[in-house]
């Protein structure tokens, strides 16, 4: 018993010990937290009112953020396939981070979707049986409990490697394998899922389209690993800890492959939509041409477009991927296209032109940026302190105490 | 007048850099607030039962808690029934097109028996205006929500109330995903309020445009409170849940039914409501009778909303 509360400390120690680097890194989000906390008392306090968000767009940059996150939560599995199926050794040794980057992304959904609400104090209500979860009619029921679920194996699989590889012990295969296989059709099923949640509703002919679930997938494995890819090489420099190189232009290449599907299919909703040139085109007019004089996401999707494009190439060619300037520079485009692409370009055009066939144009106010920006401050924060806490356990250079350990001494 | 100021609601509104300081400021102030002055009814409120959950005496306990909430928040008394369908009841409407001058009287009609806040703004029924020759009903964009002339009907032009449809078959009640919202035996689609979450998945849901969230908190003048109020229906709403048209369940319910306020008030009689199980109502001859048509019928949300041309 003893042991426990010993290695509670020395993990607390752990995370709250670093350089001037680390505090002054962990300072700097914390303005960002404080600030987005703030804003959001204003949101309650005052109501919705405070976004920009009304009637004609009920849904806005909140749930923009949402939907581009659960995409960086799924994409863990592009890790866990070539580690634990294909046994593919170089990234076997990072799917850990991996995991935990998804661990984060989806804390963050969860966030975006409680400052959406407009009672979150409610929010026991969505629960089965203490409240009353529309389950199996509502998407948003099947949402909950994948985005839980994900959230519970990604953290069980990971929080047990770290633990006994901190005793110094080999972790069993047996006991995560099938968490594992498990956690591959789950990644797939988050977005699917939250794509569905769109999908179904035959009110938004934009979102009405079978192609949403595929192309979620796609752009997925576009922007999810891209977010890896930065993560893995700022952990090679301020960690011992040697990512093979292989693994990340394994990565590059299997991005390419990703966003390849996705701008096929991109290209077949812009055939299908302004070849046939029906009452249901408006939307996509909106986005890339403007409508009736509403023009605010045109110069957005042009340039999410075309960096898009350009990362596929970079990715694509062993020359311009396997080169840090031009692995970056294409993890960058990818990360920022389909940021936009999938999120408010997503989001925004199921409501314009509205149901009745209004157009009322949608653009944050400050007090959403302040408390988008807070959310993403405390995602980087979590995952700081669970990247500070695993990386030494990885190297080996932090252990925990137990009677074993502290006879051998 | 009013007119002018509904475009105007539908605008964010800009909040300065000190501004926002400011209020970020008093919102942290205020945070401490509600701890210290909490009292038992704030802790029933939170743990409600859902409506359709509750036993009668549940029920009578939470209208209690609740009558004396709304008076002391608007210095008034107020009734809140809990009058159940009756059997053998589905609710219908029918819209004469043909009839319709567009004079919105219906729209304010509803706001002051539905008790819609005033500040900001809320509006169940949106009065559409269509040039004549024009597309309308399969291509709404070219409709026209705040038209704003001197006098209506305009030359020219045509006119479109849409509120909610009262779907037999309704996407709203089949996203939500706590069940706050449902259909009533008698075909009306209802919330409960203290059970929304206000995730605004039904918005997204209707293919009507009928559904409205209090993005404020709502404001309704002390003197034009409406006291007769249903639990499903016109009971003042609070900031953070959803609303919609409940073919005012107040009125139209139980014994001495009335109809709703909107039926009451058309000047030009364009307004029908009755009861679709009764082969002698006026709905029913009229849907027998006319050349009838529902919006959106691609959808399958089958509406018990009849929109016709009687002459």
């Amino acid at each position: 018993m003893v042991y426990i509360f010993k290695n509670f400390f020395i993990t607390w120690k752990q995370i709250l010990k670093g350089d001037k680097w680390y505090y002054a890194w962990l300072g700097f989000l914390s303005i960002f937290i404080v600030l987005g906390i703030a804003a959001y008392v204003q949101q309650v306090n005052r109501g919705m009112i405070e976004t920009a968000m009304r009637d004609q767009v009920s849904w806005g940059f909140y749930i923009s953020n949402f939907t581009f996150l659960v995409g960086v939560a799924a994409a863990a599995v592009y890790l866990v396939v070539p580690a634990y199926v294909y046994n593919f050794k170089p990234i076997k040794e990072i799917v850990l981070f991996g995991e935990l980057l998804a661990v984060t992304a989806i804390i963050m959904c969860i966030l975006f979707i409680l400052v959406d609400m407009g009672r979150p104090e409610r929010v026991w209500h969505l629960l089965p049986i203490v409240g009353a979860m529309n389950f199996p009619r509502s998407l948003l029921a099947w949402d909950v409990i994948v985005l839980n679920g994900y959230l519970a194996i990604n953290l069980i699989i990971s929080f047990y490697v770290l633990y006994r590889t901190a005793h110094d012990k080999e972790y069993n295969m047996q006991i995560i394998k099938p968490l594992i296989i498990i956690s591959i059709p789950w990644a797939i099923s988050i977005h699917t899922v939250t794509a569905f949640l769109y999908n179904g509703l035959p009110s938004r002919p934009f979102w009405n389209a079978a192609v949403l679930a595929p192309r979620f997938i796609a752009s997925a494995l576009c922007s999810g690993p891209a977010l890896m890819l930065i993560i893995f090489q700022i952990i090679r420099k301020v960690s011992r800890i040697d990512i093979d190189n292989r693994a990340i232009h394994k990565i590059g290449e299997l991005i390419a492959y990703a966003m390849g599907v996705n701008l096929f299919l991109f290209a077949a909703e812009f055939f299908k939509e302004f070849y046939s040139g029906s009452v249901h085109l408006a939307p996509m007019k909106y986005l890339y041409f403007g409508l009736h004089g509403h023009a605010n996401l045109v110069p957005w999707m042009w340039p999410a477009l075309l960096f898009n494009i350009t990362a596929f190439f970079l990715f694509l060619l062993p020359k311009t991927r396997e080169h840090p300037f031009g692995l970056n520079l294409a993890c960058i485009l990818v990360i920022t296209g389909v940021y936009i692409e999938k999120g408010m370009g997503l989001i925004v055009p199921g409501f314009i032109p509205g149901t009745l066939g209004e157009i009322y144009e949608y653009t944050p106010t400050m007090l959403e940026k302040v408390i988008t920006v807070g959310i993403w401050a405390g995602g980087a924060m979590i995952y700081t302190f669970l990247l500070k806490f695993a990386m030494p356990i990885h190297t080996g250079e932090l252990r925990f105490v137990s009677e074993a350990s502290e006879k051998t001494e | 007048m009013e007119m002018n100021n509904k475009r105007k609601n539908c605008r964010p509104r800009k909040i300065s850099r000190r501004g926002f300081i400011q209020g970020t400021a008093l919102g942290l102030a205020s945070l401490a607030i509600p701890v210290g002055s909490a009292d038992a009814s704030v802790w029933e409120a939170f743990f409600q039962k859902h409506f359709r959950e509750m036993n009668d005496d549940e029920k009578k306990a939470v209208i209690k808690r609740m009558e004396k909430e709304y008076s002391e928040r608007y210095g008034r008394d107020l009734t809140i029934k809990t009058t159940n369908a009756e059997p053998g009841v589905l609710f219908g409407y029918g819209l004469d097109l043909s009839r319709c001058i567009g004079c919105r009287r219906c729209v304010y009609a509803c706001v002051r028996e539905n008790n819609q806040s005033r500040d900001p703004q809320i509006h169940w029924i949106s009065v559409l205006e269509f040039e004549k020759g024009e597309k309308w009903i399969n291509d709404l964009e070219g409709s026209d929500k705040y038209y704003n002339p001197d006098e209506v009907p305009e030359d020219g032009f045509f006119y479109m109330p849409v509120q909610c449809q009262q779907c037999e078959n309704p996407p709203c009640v089949r996203a939500c995903p706590t069940q706050a919202t449902w259909k009533e035996p008698d075909g009306i689609v209802v919330i409960d309020y203290n059970w929304c979450i206000g995730c605004r998945y039904c918005m997204a849901a209707c293919p009507y445009g009928a559904r409205r969230f209090n993005w404020g908190h709502p404001r309704i003048a002390r003197s034009e409170l409406n006291t007769e109020t249903h639990y499903l229906g016109n009971r003042p709403r609070s900031v953070g849940v959803v609303e919609k048209c409940t073919f005012c369940i107040q009125r139209t319910r139980g014994e001495n039914g009335r109809y709703p306020a909107c039926v009451e008030i058309c000047p030009v009689g364009a307004r029908k409501f009755g009861n679709l199980l009764d082969p002698d109502s006026e709905i029913r001859y009229i849907i027998e009778n006319k050349r009838v048509f529902r919006l959106k019928e691609d959808l399958n949300t089958f509406p018990k909303f009849y929109y016709f041309f009687a002459t």
